[in-house]
């Protein structure tokens, strides 16, 4: 009955709209002018106030954004290349902002400056070869200074090859968790294949029992890396795409089912370290100023906070995606090896008799 | 450049014999199965703004699961149903929204909504021609446009839910109902749509390209074609030449899904059990998927691009500063977008000398994007701006344009990719470079072709005005902000963010992006109403409303078949003869800022060697 009513009152409020509309149209007609539509000095003028008032919105929401939200972007970074990662990043973005306050400037302003105006004379201005020369020879020169600087920080960045004794670590993704899979004593990560998983025998990984170099491996829910010394990531996943993002130490590689990614960084800060840093020390505080907030309004999820590296997957995988995460642990190489001789084995952990 | 006609005489003569006789139209004719390019262009238009209400609708669902996660609201209550058991989101259709409203935007409204609408209204109208080289083929790509947004429509009601692996859909996540609930019946229905999408595409596409090569006025060279023209003829060109792989990219994905092939699938264990899929790579679908992905974010941000040149230019009263770079550019930016790909795999596993090829091309794009740029703001230099909605809309684009732009740099240089890939940064950067930009090329045209369209009635400008400024404000409110959300390491498609302490100080922030988000939303059904009103009750307006120089103003207000009643007119001069004045400073016509295409050379009046 209720909903036969509403459905009345809305089908006679349509009528009645409709039939008001129909009154302003006919009492329309008589001064209806062809050009009605088409904008009036009054309205360039107002427009072209309001472009330049645009301007200064842009310029507002610049400051507004750099103001609040520049603290709450990543600390430093926490590797040997996310330095010149940083100092590339901050080269780019000057270069944008100085181009963005210009030509949003010239844009919004010749919008305001030469509005229209009934009678007034617009330039025949068709063409000017040098003008655009110049306009094109500019970015040539920068585009190509930014090009070059990217590609030789990208061949370092990418080039993951054995010297300097690195740590080689498999980082293995699954829906919606991660795994890491350390070489043991001979730092040396034994075969495996997805063809070889075991839940049975506990073998989640698939690795090959008749390699010799995989009872030795490592198999753990952590992860944890020794600050100084270079790490080799050996990325596989079993199901769908990950990408193993570590932002803290501008790192990130997509995980392939049927391939091997690689990538390879060294930490630089430790764990305790970077809770030290004052931007860190400041964002925990603001942090968990919010979590008891939130606490007293009894929500889930509002314990106090300590910060921790973390694993993030960035590759759509599924209904957990956001959930899919693995703490990352930098410690002194003593600390790494300690924590490292208290793991089990592969060959202790696989179960021999199904 | 040589002013002789290439357009071989004869076209206009037979058009004009056959124009006599019309064939009796009936209804069915003339509103559903219509060959005529204006009807056709109506219904693309249409069409796409049904599809754009929904995606952008979709919009406004998540970014309130974003900004209140798993917070229960009635409404998600009363449009997803058992997706949100007591108000509450799930994260399987989050995901799916994610998907479909980066499908629908994306394919259904930036290219078929905006590409499709004004190849289909201004190719004929501004070369001078009586209709598309196939009027059939051109009926057929509308309607299979049509069929596809169907199925597109039907997948969303699927019991296990519509397609839900991102608008990329990359397998195996797409491939494997056992990954996801989504890539079941909902993706079939996903790939059977798109794989008649762009069927339609290529039909329209080769129709557009042969109708601007053959059926040009007398006196129409190719370096006399509006910029809107050359925008729209060099889209189909890139259209043509990268959707066939999107669609053989579809068909693999299809065998791997239902005929056991493994194109894209190998080594997987998922469930408890492995699959017997062995030596295929995701990477391979991936290169196929981006041949098409990138030349995309061009084949609608180009008509974008070319609207905005034609709008631009007419409002300022002023020719298009340097027509030659702007043609140069649009191809240059044509070529260049075939072989940039390989920059939304950086980090995909993929060689990295590869990626270095690819920064190198991506970063040389930049530079005839900025000549774009700096003509459009030159081209406002000195002119005498009427400050139409089409034309704010136009200079809001070059902002947006200039914004999104401008942090491609970032994105397209490998090394700073590594941190902020499928992070907000991008999806800022990508919203405001070719979503924005293009959602406003999309409304200056309606805006400035709408009398064209509908017969002399107009959009009631007060109202476009609301809708502009409220659009502009909001569009900046929703993403600048989200660059920051990016480079605090955020990353996209999450469901909420609550898994990771380090993102809760930016609750706040999504909150701000998400009322930008509804109030922008609110603001297009001033759109909404003003088009549909205006549509009935719209005011008429002169023939020739903007003053503008273009053929199409030639033609009656009345839409008859074949454009012009009697013979085709002539063309004697390029597209932008605004305020040009003999050497005495007097206008070339006398009391008039413009001259029409149709309008001879004047004697003592030079021709711009443009």
């Amino acid at each position: 009955m209720t909903a036969l009513l509403t459905l009345t009152v809305l089908v006679l409020v349509a009528i009645a709209i409709w039939q008001m509309t129909k009154i302003f149209e006919l009492s329309q007609l008589k001064t209806e002018q062809a050009t009605a539509e088409i904008a009036t000095d009054s309205d360039n003028k107002y427009n072209g106030y309001l472009l330049f008032g645009f301007l200064i919105f842009i310029y507002g929401i610049t400051i507004f954004s750099f103001a609040k939200y520049t603290k709450v972007l990543l600390p430093e970074a926490s590797s040997a290349h996310g330095g010149e990662y940083d100092q590339l990043m901050w080269v780019s973005f000057a270069i944008i902002f100085f181009v963005q306050t210009i030509t949003q400037a010239l844009l919004h302003y010749f919008g305001y400056k030469y509005r229209g105006e009934k009678g007034k004379k617009a330039l025949f201005f068709a063409d000017n070869d040098r003008l655009e020369f110049i306009w094109t020879i500019i970015p040539v020169i920068v585009l190509a200074g930014l090009i070059l600087w990217g590609l030789y920080t990208w061949t370092n960045i990418m080039d993951v090859n054995d010297e300097d004794d690195p740590l080689i670590v498999e980082l293995y993704a699954q829906q919606f968790n991660w795994t890491a899979r350390y070489g043991g004593e001979d730092n040396v990560l034994g075969d495996a294949s997805v063809r070889l998983i075991d839940i049975d025998r506990a073998n989640v990984l698939g690795l090959d029992e008749s390699d010799p170099n995989a009872s030795d491996d490592v198999i753990v829910k952590e992860l944890h890396l020794p600050v100084g010394r270079k790490v080799n990531f050996m990325m596989r996943s079993q199901d769908v795409l990950h990408s193993a993002y570590m932002p803290h130490f501008r790192a990130q590689m997509n995980c392939v089912p049927g391939m091997i990614t690689q990538f390879s960084f060294t930490p630089t800060v430790t764990t305790a370290e970077i809770r030290l840093n004052p931007d860190v020390v400041d964002k925990v505080k603001r942090t968990n100023a919010l979590r008891a907030k939130w606490a007293a309004e009894g929500r889930p999820d509002s314990d106090p906070w300590e910060f921790d590296y973390v694993l993030l997957c960035n590759k759509i995988c599924g209904k957990s995606h956001y959930n899919m995460q693995m703490k990352i642990i930098v410690e002194t190489e003593e600390e790494f090896n300690k924590w490292l001789s208290e793991q089990s084995t592969f060959k202790e952990t696989v179960s021999v008799n199904p | 450049m040589s002013v002789t006609a290439h357009a071989p005489a004869h076209v206009d003569d037979h058009a004009h014999d056959d124009h006599g006789h019309h064939h009796k139209e009936t209804f069915v004719t003339k509103y559903i199965f219509s060959q005529d390019h204006k009807m056709i262009a109506k219904q693309y238009l249409i069409t796409g703004l049904i599809m754009g209400f929904i995606g952008i609708a979709m919009s406004l669902l998540f970014r309130m699961q974003l900004a209140w996660p798993g917070e229960s609201f009635p409404i998600f209550e009363t449009l997803l149903g058992k997706w949100a058991p007591d108000g509450v989101m799930d994260a399987d259709i989050y995901l799916a929204l994610v998907t479909i409203h980066g499908t629908i935007m994306v394919f259904f409204v930036l290219t078929a909504g905006l590409s499709g609408t004004f190849s289909n209204l201004l190719i004929p109208l501004q070369i001078g021609a009586r209709d598309m080289a196939s009027g059939f083929l051109n009926m057929l790509s509308y309607w299979m446009f049509f069929l596809s947004s169907v199925i597109m429509v039907i997948s969303l009601f699927v019991e296990a839910g519509p397609a839900a692996a991102g608008w990329t859909i990359y397998p195996p996540l797409s491939a494997l109902p056992m990954a996801q609930p989504g890539s079941g019946a909902g993706m079939t229905l996903w790939l059977v749509s798109m794989a008649i999408f762009i069927a339609s595409s290529l039909l329209g596409s080769l129709n557009y390209i042969v109708t601007v090569l053959n059926l040009r006025t007398k006196g129409m060279s190719m370096t006399r074609l509006p910029l809107t023209i050359w925008a729209f003829f060099v889209t189909a060109i890139i259209g043509v030449i990268s959707f066939p792989v999107l669609l053989s990219a579809a068909l693999l994905l299809i065998m791997d899904r239902s005929f056991g092939t493994s194109f894209f699938l190998s080594d997987i264990f998922i469930q408890g059990e492995v699959l017997h899929y062995q030596g295929g790579s995701p990477v391979l679908y991936e290169h196929l998927f981006w041949f098409l992905g990138h030349p995309e974010v061009y084949i609608v941000l180009l008509p974008a691009l070319g609207i905005t040149s034609e709008v631009m230019s007419t409002n300022a009263r002023k020719p298009i500063f340097g027509y030659r770079a702007m043609v140069a550019s649009i191809l240059a930016i044509a070529f260049l977008s075939t072989i940039v790909w390989g920059h939304h795999m950086f980090i995909s596993g993929m060689n990295p000398f590869l990626g270095s090829v690819f920064t190198f091309t991506t970063l040389l794009i930049a530079i005839p994007s900025a000549v774009k740029a700096f003509n459009y703001i030159t081209t406002l230099w000195k002119g005498n701006l009427q400050l139409n909605p089409a034309m704010l809309f136009s200079i809001g684009l070059v902002s947006t344009f200039i914004t999104g732009g401008l942090t491609g740099i970032i994105l397209g240089d490998s090394t700073l990719d590594i941190n902020v890939h499928d992070t907000y940064f991008v999806v800022a950067h990508f919203h405001l470079v070719m979503g924005i930009s293009a959602l406003y090329g999309l409304f200056a045209g309606v805006y400035h072709w709408f009398p064209k369209m509908f017969q002399g009635r107009m959009m009631n400008k007060n109202l476009g005005y609301v809708h502009f400024w409220i659009t502009a404000i909001c569009a900046y409110g929703v993403f600048f902000p989200m660059h920051f959300v990016g480079m605090a390491g955020v990353p996209r498609r999450y469901y909420q963010n609550t898994a990771f302490p380090m993102f809760d100080e930016l609750t706040n922030v999504q909150v701000l992006m998400t009322v930008f988000a509804i109030i922008a939303g609110l603001a297009q059904l001033v759109f909404v109403y003003n088009f549909v009103r205006s549509i009935f009750y719209g005011k008429r307006g002169p023939q020739n409303p903007w003053g503008s120089n273009t053929l199409e103003w030639t033609a009656p207000q009345k839409h008859i078949h074949g454009n012009w009643p009697g013979k085709i007119p002539h063309v004697h001069r390029w597209a932008y003869d605004y305020s040009k004045t003999y050497e005495n400073g007097e206008y070339i016509i006398p009391g008039q800022d413009f001259v029409p295409q149709d309008t001879p050379l004047q004697e003592n009046e030079e021709e711009l060697n443009h």
